[in-house]
């Protein structure tokens, strides 16, 4: 499998203080990689320099390089065609202010999708794979900020899977969600593996160890290390990732 | 050792339990409070307003142009306000015609583009520009503006609709700016973020994402800087002229319900029948303002059930 995003020698600092500390990793086509480590060691960050957002933090600075299939992103002249390409789920849900149906149709819409029944189906799609289709199908002109925490969530994946992004960036995707509906989503996330390349950050070990193909552990704005799910959690090169993953740090 | 330390929690709890009623009601009062100024400002003005509210004649009132408060001995007194009317609402109108557009793009780049110390320099600018006194305004309006008018249009008077309408529409800039930009700041980033990610453009954050979520905030900014508009006097007697004409160009003079008040109000004999009639003119803004709240509390209704 080919290199997807390539991280080489990234750091980002925030005035003084460092959040990304000499990030350099790769992540496959068609592959799951998950990111675990406490808060504050970078997670976040680290996402937002692949879609380019964190040059709207006007104190951050970043320095290396992230190349998306060997292109920098920084010399992608058309930044909102590589946001495009990327789709976020952020930690907590944001349903923007428009109805459910056009939080979905809105980035199609933009994209020059005019026609009707396109729409639809693309709402439709986004919808069932969210999970979230058979909860809101008939109330789809309902404002998006109305239905409850966990189905804003699965709107704002719904949202970001309406343009297929060849990458989808999902950020603790799961903690307003409760463990049925996640595990659905997961069943769910195994299969869009197949269009797309998955960055899962999560605060749930257990979640990565089902899910990815590889693991990196985050800590302290440093990448501790990163491998195959199989050996990170059972062959671990640190001590501090062995415990941090099975549950047992600090 | 932990029986001591339950104790207190107690007595604390009985502490803030005895502050609780009090303060409850003190809130209650505060909030209250309103409804007393504005149900007194009611009585005081319908006091004034006294004996000439059965005396008048309604129709001639509303459809007459004619006014002639305090005729010589022998003639007919006639009060006719629908000029000052129109004056009011079409120096209003033009006023929300520079202000809103100006203000709403004012918020927008303070909130959404400008960073660091323009921002900041900005908002002082734009306190510094609340601040200044209506008759300043005025008198810009008399001074600068009404020459300018003269010679731009080749108008005989600078001071008329288009005078007054500048000149309140600036007065009201600052109000609408500091209303809107807490009202878009106030809209949460994760939104931003969100239609970032989505490859929108800053553009079209502000237009689809941040108006609709700012939708009540700016709306109030928009009334209360309609409520400056038609309330205020001092300036509004100075730039429009303070004639009694319906206006049949954007450079004719007019005159407004509150310059009235304030021009005539001293040389009424107090108790007199013109002294009633400027209370009523009071209650005719009254009614105004309460109509445009009305409806502007209707409007925002409306949208958040349709929307």
């Amino acid at each position: 499998m080919s290199t997807h995003i390539e991280f080489s020698d990234v750091s980002v600092h925030y005035g003084q203080k460092r959040a990304v500390d000499r990030f350099s990793f790769k992540i496959a086509e068609h592959s799951v990689f998950a990111f675990v480590g406490p808060a504050n060691s970078g997670k976040t960050t680290m996402l937002k320099c692949i879609n380019r957002t964190i040059e709207f933090i006007d104190a951050a600075k970043v320095t290396g390089q992230v190349l998306l299939k060997g292109q920098d992103v920084k010399a992608i002249r058309d930044v909102y065609s590589l946001r495009r390409r990327i789709g976020m789920v952020f930690p907590l849900p944001v349903g923007l202010p428009l109805t459910v149906y056009e939080n979905v149709a809105y980035a199609p819409r933009r994209m020059g999708v005019r026609n009707k029944a396109e729409l639809d189906e693309i709402v439709e799609r986004c919808l069932r794979d969210s999970v979230l289709w058979d909860e809101v199908k008939d109330r789809l002109d309902m404002l998006g900020t109305k239905l409850s925490g966990g189905q804003q969530q699965r709107l704002t994946l719904a949202r970001a899977l309406s343009l297929s992004p060849e990458i989808l960036c999902l950020d603790e995707f799961s903690i307003a969600i409760d463990p049925v509906t996640t595990m659905k989503i997961e069943d769910v996330l195994m299969q869009l593996k197949e269009k797309m390349t998955i960055i899962l950050v999560t605060n749930l070990t257990q979640q990565a160890r089902r899910m990815a193909d590889h693991v990196a552990f985050l800590n302290d704005s440093e990448l501790v290390e990163w491998g195959e799910n199989e050996a990170m959690f059972n062959r671990p090169k640190k001590e501090i990732t062995g415990r941090y993953l099975n549950g047992e740090f600090g | 050792m932990p029986d001591s330390t339950r104790k207190t929690r107690v007595n604390k709890s009985l502490l803030s339990d005895r502050f609780e009623k009090p303060i409850e009601w003190l809130i209650k009062i505060c909030g209250w409070s309103s409804l007393a100024a504005l149900t007194a400002i009611l009585i005081f003005i319908l006091k004034g307003a006294g004996p000439m509210i059965s005396k008048i004649n309604w129709v001639e009132f509303f459809t007459s142009t004619k006014w002639v408060p305090s005729p010589g001995t022998g003639n007919e007194p006639h009060y006719g306000i629908l000029a000052m009317l129109v004056g009011t609402l079409s120096t209003t109108a033009l006023a929300l015609l520079i202000s809103v557009p100006l203000g709403l793009a004012a918020a927008v780049y303070i909130s959404e583009f400008a960073t660091g110390k323009v921002k900041e320099f900005l908002k002082v600018l734009l306190e510094l520009l609340a601040a200044i006194p209506s008759i300043v305004w005025g008198f810009i309006g008399l001074m600068v503006l009404a020459p300018l008018i003269q010679n731009w249009f080749g108008v005989q008077q600078g001071r008329n609709l288009l005078n007054g309408g500048i000149v309140l529409g600036l007065m009201s800039v600052p109000l609408i700016v500091s209303l809107s930009e807490d009202a878009l700041r106030a809209v949460p980033d994760a939104y931003r973020e969100a239609a970032l990610a989505l490859g929108a453009s800053k553009w079209e954050i502000v237009f689809r994402v941040l108006f609709p979520a700012a939708r009540n905030g700016l709306l109030a900014a928009v009334m209360l800087g309609l409520g400056r508009a038609i309330g205020e006097t001092m300036a509004a007697l100075l730039a429009t002229g303070h004639a009694n004409q319906i206006p049949s160009a954007i450079t004719d003079p007019v005159r407004t319900i509150t310059a009235t008040i304030a021009a005539e109000m001293g040389e009424a004999p107090k108790n007199s029948d013109h002294y009633h009639v400027l209370f009523i003119l009071g209650l005719v803004l009254f009614v105004i303002t309460g109509v445009v709240n009305v409806v502007a509390d209707l409007v925002i209704k409306g949208t958040k059930k349709h929307v």
